[in-house]
């Protein structure tokens, strides 16, 4: 059976670290960076990428827009 | 140009004027005593024929909000009010002038403070040129005084508040606005359709976006803003002084009056020549740009003035420094609804004859 | 532009679900973090976009933390004197009958000080959307009760929560609106959730495409967050939005087109 495979892409320099996304995304893909970037948020982060499955949830909550997402099927 | 001839009221030439003159919209709110302007472009109904928008608003503060909106399209838009209605469009104004937009609103004062009463008053001298709302800005100031002006000043006050981005406003009063003369007519003008480059139309691919506004948090570029609306009224000062002189090239005591006054004032002049007086009278026809020059060039040769306004002396600031120190200037008039007749204006000038 | 990315290989073109829509600007958005406004925002735009309206918007931008909307999205603008938007809405949409004309106001500005114009321009039926935006309470002075804060609820000028026996109650300006004949479509939504975002956009593109019929006005109440006002975190705010704003201020649409006005049914879910 086809997996549905995601893959996010986060513009950490417009990210403010809300962690809207973190709380919002199902699988547990996003979390928040140790480190902080140019403004000294820090930055949300797909620790876990191989859990993302696409569902733009993080995106379509971000304040920002920071967040691309990519879906396919394996 | 054949010119139509009527008999009208002063508030009845401004509107029907306002639909020769392709007028885009008028929005405004029923006060005594102008409320005739609105009747009658409601009852021109001119969506019918020039497609003029006409509108009486929730109030005189959502009126010229709308005129804002308006002219941020780059439409010919106007509004009239009187006196205590034109203090609650100060906030609307004072941002027409920050965001440099172009209307007409027309002033048919009656005298106050507060309700004060319906009579007529020239009473709002202050607010219209020196300002009225908040921050660093002038109005360009028209002051008819005859009701074919209250219809020629209304293409005239178009034509510099599009030639300057600028409110333009007409200060009347209740006297002209509903006195009846003989008034002659424009033809029908059609309405422009066209929209200045910097006005909101929607973006079209390959402008930028048109940004209609006063804001600037950024107090360098504030200040540049504010040294560019200088510049602006610096050349209207230079270009836009418009006034009338009726026999002053021998007098020696003039009479400074606009609008009403100004009227009485002529009739003051002819009073005293007749007793051998050499009066003359110099009419402001703009209070701002006011003509500073012509007074002062007069104070040379005069030995009295007397600044006559409905009011408690309020003009009498500017023509004192005009004037400069060279010759003693008073003030006279009647206010609070009440107008001076020309022989209480020559009487007071004989006072003062006497005392000097 | 610095990026974290996930899995590589599954980045490509084809594989594109969501992106920032062309229509917001580059510039970085002044809000605080996790602020609702910045997503409103974003579903305004995105709608915008794919309703091909860029050339015939021209959007009025309020006073109060929304003032600079006009830095965002890439249409006309006009920003308007506080409370005044309608007003501005009124006669922009009356000169240029085709375009399509809205407004975007906080609650401040909507329903205290602009009231009147509120009211009299959805009672008049003018042919506009307006957006309004309620958290409860003044972001851009420093976090101010509003007329919609909501009782017991703590802002600077109400320090030991809303009192409404000495404060009056919030303004629920949403349902009075959607009893005035001049409304066409009148829906409360909210942004606080993934979705939530999504039913918020769908009422949002449905009164965008209400408006093309001019009917009368649209009017979409979108109750947000104010995580810096409220003085707590994004995730907080959320939570508190969920449980003591939703109560008092219902989701849902308040008044849809009657079956014979509509003339496209069905047509936008």
């Amino acid at each position: 059976m086809a997996k549905i495979r995601g893959s996010i892409v986060i513009d950490i320099e417009r990210c403010k670290g809300c962690e809207i996304c973190m709380v919002t995304c199902p699988t547990g893909t996003i979390k928040m960076a140790g480190q902080v970037n140019h403004k000294g948020y820090f930055y949300a982060w797909p620790a876990n990428p191989e859990l993302c499955i696409g569902c733009a949830n993080c995106a379509v909550v971000c304040p920002d827009g920071v967040i691309t997402v990519y879906k396919t099927k394996i | 140009m054949e010119r139509e001839l009527r008999l009208m009221k002063g508030n009845e030439a401004v509107a029907e004027a306002a639909i020769r003159a392709g007028t885009d919209g008028y929005f405004g709110y029923p006060i005594t005593p102008q409320s005739e302007i609105v009747e009658y472009l409601m009852e021109a109904n001119p969506a019918e024929t020039t497609g003029m928008v006409v509108l009486q608003a929730e109030s005189e503060i959502a009126a010229i909000n709308m005129v804002y909106g308006g002219a941020g399209c780059g439409k010919k838009v106007m509004t009239t009010s009187s006196s205590p209605g034109i203090s609650l469009m100060q906030e609307g104004i004072t941002y027409i002038a920050g965001a440099e937009l172009p209307c007409l609103i027309v002033n048919i004062v009656r005298g106050g403070p507060g309700l004060g009463t319906i009579q007529p008053a020239q009473s709002d001298y202050f607010q219209a040129v020196k300002g009225g709302g908040h921050g660093d800005y002038h109005l360009i100031v028209l002051a008819p005084a005859s009701v074919q002006e209250m219809a020629d000043f209304v293409e005239l006050g178009f034509e510099l508040a599009f030639r300057y981005r600028n409110p333009v406003m007409m200060l009347s009063d209740g006297a002209l606005g509903q006195m009846m003369e003989k008034v002659y007519l424009n033809p029908q003008k059609e309405r422009s359709g066209i929209s200045p480059d910097w006005a909101t139309t929607g973006k079209p691919p390959g402008r930028e976006r048109n940004i209609i506004t006063s804001l600037e948090l950024d107090s360098a570029k504030q200040e540049l803003f504010n040294l560019k609306l200088i510049e602006k009224y610096n050349e209207i000062r230079e270009k836009e002084v418009r006034f009338e002189e009726y026999q002053c090239e021998d007098a020696e005591y003039l009479f400074v009056a606009y609008g009403t006054s100004a009227r009485i004032c002529q009739k003051s002049v002819q009073l005293a020549r007749n007793e051998g007086i050499r009066a003359g009278l110099l009419r402001p026809v703009t209070l701002f740009p006011f003509p500073e020059k012509q007074i002062s060039r007069l104070a040379e040769k005069v030995k009295i003035i007397l600044s006559v306004e409905m009011s408690a002396g309020q003009m009498i600031e500017d023509v004192i420094l005009a004037v400069g120190g060279k010759v003693p200037v008073f003030h006279f008039g009647r206010m609070g609804g009440m107008v001076q007749t020309p022989e209480e204006v020559l009487d007071f000038l004989k006072l003062k004859i006497k005392e000097a | 532009m610095a990026e974290v990315t996930g899995i590589k290989d599954y980045i490509r073109p084809e594989n594109l679900v969501y992106s920032k829509t062309r229509l917001m600007t580059d510039n970085v958005l002044h809000y605080c973090p996790g602020c609702g406004h910045s997503t409103a925002h974003r579903i305004l735009a995105e709608i915008i976009d794919e309703e091909g309206l860029q050339q015939d918007a021209i959007g009025i931008s309020p006073v109060g933390c929304s003032v600079f909307l006009y830095n965002y999205i890439d249409i006309d603008w006009q920003e308007a004197a506080h409370g005044r938007a309608p007003a501005l809405a009124t006669a922009i949409k009356r000169l240029c009958p085709d375009k399509f004309v809205f407004t975007y106001q906080g609650d401040g500005d909507l329903a205290a000080i602009g009231t009147s114009e509120t009211i009299h321009s959805c009672n008049r039926g003018e042919n506009f959307l307006i957006i309004f935006i309620n958290n409860g309470i003044y972001g851009m002075t420093g976090g101010q009760m509003a007329p919609t804060t909501i009782p017991g609820m703590k802002s600077s000028t109400s320090p030991y929560g809303r009192d409404t026996v000495r404060m009056g109650f919030p303004l629920k300006i949403t349902d009075i609106v959607a009893t005035l004949p001049g409304t066409y479509y009148v829906s409360r939504q909210s942004v606080h959730t993934a979705l939530n975002v999504r039913r918020a956009k769908r009422a949002l593109k449905k009164a965008v495409q209400y408006q093309s019929l001019n009917r009368g006005t649209c009017f979409v109440e979108i109750v947000s967050n104010c995580p810096a006002g409220w003085k707590m975190t994004p995730v907080e705010a959320n939570k508190w939005l969920e449980e003591n704003m939703l109560p008092y201020y219902p989701l849902g649409d308040l008044k849809v087109p009657q079956p014979e006005k509509d003339l496209n049914p069905g047509s936008t879910d």
